[in-house]
């Protein structure tokens, strides 16, 4: 994967009502007025999105001429979590070692509180 | 346990955010005072904390250097600080002593506090998507590296390998 396909993959993901729709093609294929039906926005608003989604190579066209559904790429959702994948892991590994500071900390602070 | 959220908010920038069980000020302190830093701040496995030097004022240094336990590789890096509100916020410089990136990030990291809880987030501005990239990259990298570290700690303990 080359680093502008791949910043167009991150762009796409970086929106909650994107990242909603994907979650939703995960159970399955579905089509746009399907997609629009659980978000408060017209069905242009859900197409803007999915065309930014498609051209991220995170969702395509199914065959069926009259409904046109879409379909999860789950391949490149892959491939972009596996890349920041070890990245979180090393500052997941960190962060629970603060959760346990921390928890040592408050500890502390209320044996001192009089 | 609290999920780490990973984001690249611009082209130059990775920002991460996690919740923490605890008041800011001592997750202000956690980031702050050097006894507290090495505690965590480890990185990868069989890696551990040589040097933590923190002069914490406004252009005051730091310096951190990690040393891995197997074949003694340092790693050190450092910078200045630049803001510091506390227990909000810190801004600081940051460099590698072998550049793996090309030139300096600037690190910003926020406290916001609800009902005992701290939300952090930190985020990470390089001076090019190129060195954001690398940063990426480097991430897959010494994962990769870390894996095989503890397969080769299970190989070398038969008796966890077989259970």
């Amino acid at each position: 994967m080359n680093t502008a396909s791949l910043d167009a993959t991150f762009a796409a993901l970086a929106d909650p009502t994107r990242r909603a729709i994907l979650a939703r093609l995960a159970s399955g294929q579905a089509s746009v007025t399907e997609l629009a039906e659980p978000f408060a926005m017209s069905q242009p608003a859900i197409s803007k999105h999915l065309k930014v989604l498609e051209r991220a190579g995170l969702v395509s066209r199914g065959r069926d001429a009259q409904r046109r559904p879409r379909r999860l790429e789950a391949k490149r959702l892959g491939e972009a979590t596996r890349w920041l994948e070890p990245y979180r892991r090393l500052w997941e590994g960190n962060y629970r070692r603060l959760d346990a500071l921390l928890e040592q900390l408050k500890t502390k602070e209320t044996k001192w509180k009089p | 346990m609290e999920a780490l959220k990973l984001t690249t908010p611009s082209d130059r920038e990775i920002a991460m955010t996690r919740v923490f069980d605890a008041p800011r000020k001592l997750v202000f302190d956690a980031h702050t005072k050097p006894d507290l830093v090495r505690q965590w701040l480890l990185g990868p496995p069989g890696w551990s904390m040589q040097v933590c030097e923190m002069d914490v004022r406004v252009g005051g240094k730091y310096r951190w250097v990690w040393r891995h336990h197997r074949d003694g590789t340092t790693m050190g890096m450092g910078g200045v600080y630049r803001e510091i509100v506390k227990p909000e916020r810190l801004v600081v410089t940051e460099r590698f002593d072998e550049a793996w990136y090309p030139g300096e990030a600037l690190n910003t990291l926020v406290l916001v506090e609800q009902g005992g809880r701290t939300t952090l987030t930190q985020t990470m501005r390089y001076e090019s998507r190129e060195a954001r990239d690398a940063v990426l990259k480097s991430g897959m990298e010494s994962g990769v590296k870390a894996s095989y570290d503890r397969l080769a700690d299970l190989l070398a303990s038969p008796s966890q390998a077989t259970r």
